[in-house]
């Protein structure tokens, strides 16, 4: 047992597990809350604090923007072309959408420079993101395909009917999954490096955290948005 | 031999997690071809660079999905074991 922990500086015990804060009783059953509702309940007043400083420096809004006006405007412009390059002509019923999963899941993912567990390493949020996406999918085909949004699922043979089944059920699952693995790996390295490289670690995790955190936050929540756009604009009706 | 079945499960469940990252092979060689074909695509038409370069990272970040579900796997073994309450 000792021979497998040679680097490590003590019997410390690698964690990057969910931690229960305190727990209550409601109906008969134990819930718990964990370090998760922590880390979103700081994500969430991060975002609050600064989209009430966004709301007042665009309320005082000048001709030639400067400071903090210029950050607010960029950020808008950039989201903004984003959704459009994606939806064309139906990005202006979806950009609020796009826009507050993408800020959410960027601010979640790269929280764990701030030290927080990132909330996105929990599958308890990522799969209720993906089940959002998915009622909002499927309200649009409904919406624009009427009945043919359940006929669709028998073209283009009969016989591939329960294939297109599982092919619609799944996207959800491989949604979050793809999200949750991508931000629990690189926590798990992060925290394998400062329990078991102890000794060595001070300074060079730093490069690690912006491959970890930074590049690889940024990424998945630029495929997840992206992959949520492709799927609902598969469902509308071809622009004229 | 003193091999208790607790222990069996353990070690079979370690060997089993290990295995299952053998789905790390397929992403790697997706990846990798995806980011060739990018390269050369760049070569081609350096003017499209931005454009390339964003379908190659999501293209590459699907091509993950595989293995991160045998990442998933390994984890729900190692730490979430559902075999251990079946002795």
């Amino acid at each position: 047992m000792k021979a497998a922990n040679l680097l490590a500086s003590s019997d410390a015990e690698v964690d990057f597990f969910v931690h229960g804060v305190f727990s209550y009783e409601l109906f008969g059953q134990t819930f718990w809350i964990t370090t998760t509702h922590v880390a979103i309940v700081i994500v969430m007043l991060l975002i609050v604090v600064f989209a009430v400083a966004a709301r007042i420096a665009i309320s005082h809004a000048e001709k030639y923007p400067r400071g903090f006006q210029n950050v607010v405007e960029m950020i808008v412009e950039m989201l903004d072309k984003m959704v459009v390059s994606s939806m064309g002509p139906y990005a202006k019923k979806f950009r609020n959408y796009i826009g507050s999963i993408f800020i959410f899941i960027f601010i979640s993912n790269i929280s764990g420079l701030f030290g927080l567990r990132p909330p996105t390493a929990d599958y308890g949020v990522t799969l209720p993101l993906g089940l959002i996406t998915f009622g909002i999918i499927q309200y649009n085909n409904v919406k624009y395909n009427k009945f043919g949004a359940f006929t669709g699922l028998f073209k283009p043979l009969p016989l591939l009917f329960p294939i297109n089944l599982i092919g619609e059920i799944a996207v959800p699952f491989s949604l979050s999954l793809r999200l949750f693995g991508n931000v629990l790996s690189g926590t798990v390295m992060m925290s394998l490096i400062y329990t078991l490289l102890a000794k060595f670690a001070y300074g060079w995790p730093g490069i690690l955290h912006i491959y970890f955190d930074v590049f690889s936050g940024a990424i998945q929540t630029y495929v997840f948005c992206m992959l949520t756009m492709v799927y609902v604009t598969d469902k509308l009706p071809e622009a004229e | 031999m003193g091999i208790t079945d607790r222990g069996l499960v353990l070690a079979c469940s370690a060997i089993g997690a290990g295995l299952a990252l053998i789905a790390g092979i397929g992403p790697g060689v997706g990846q990798g071809i995806a980011a060739g074909h990018g390269a050369s695509a760049v070569g081609r038409n350096p003017g499209a660079k931005g454009d390339i370069t964003s379908t190659m990272l999501l293209g590459q970040a699907v091509a993950e999905t595989t293995g991160l579900y045998g990442l998933a796997i390994a984890f729900i073994l190692l730490f979430a074991n559902p075999l251990i309450g079946k002795l």
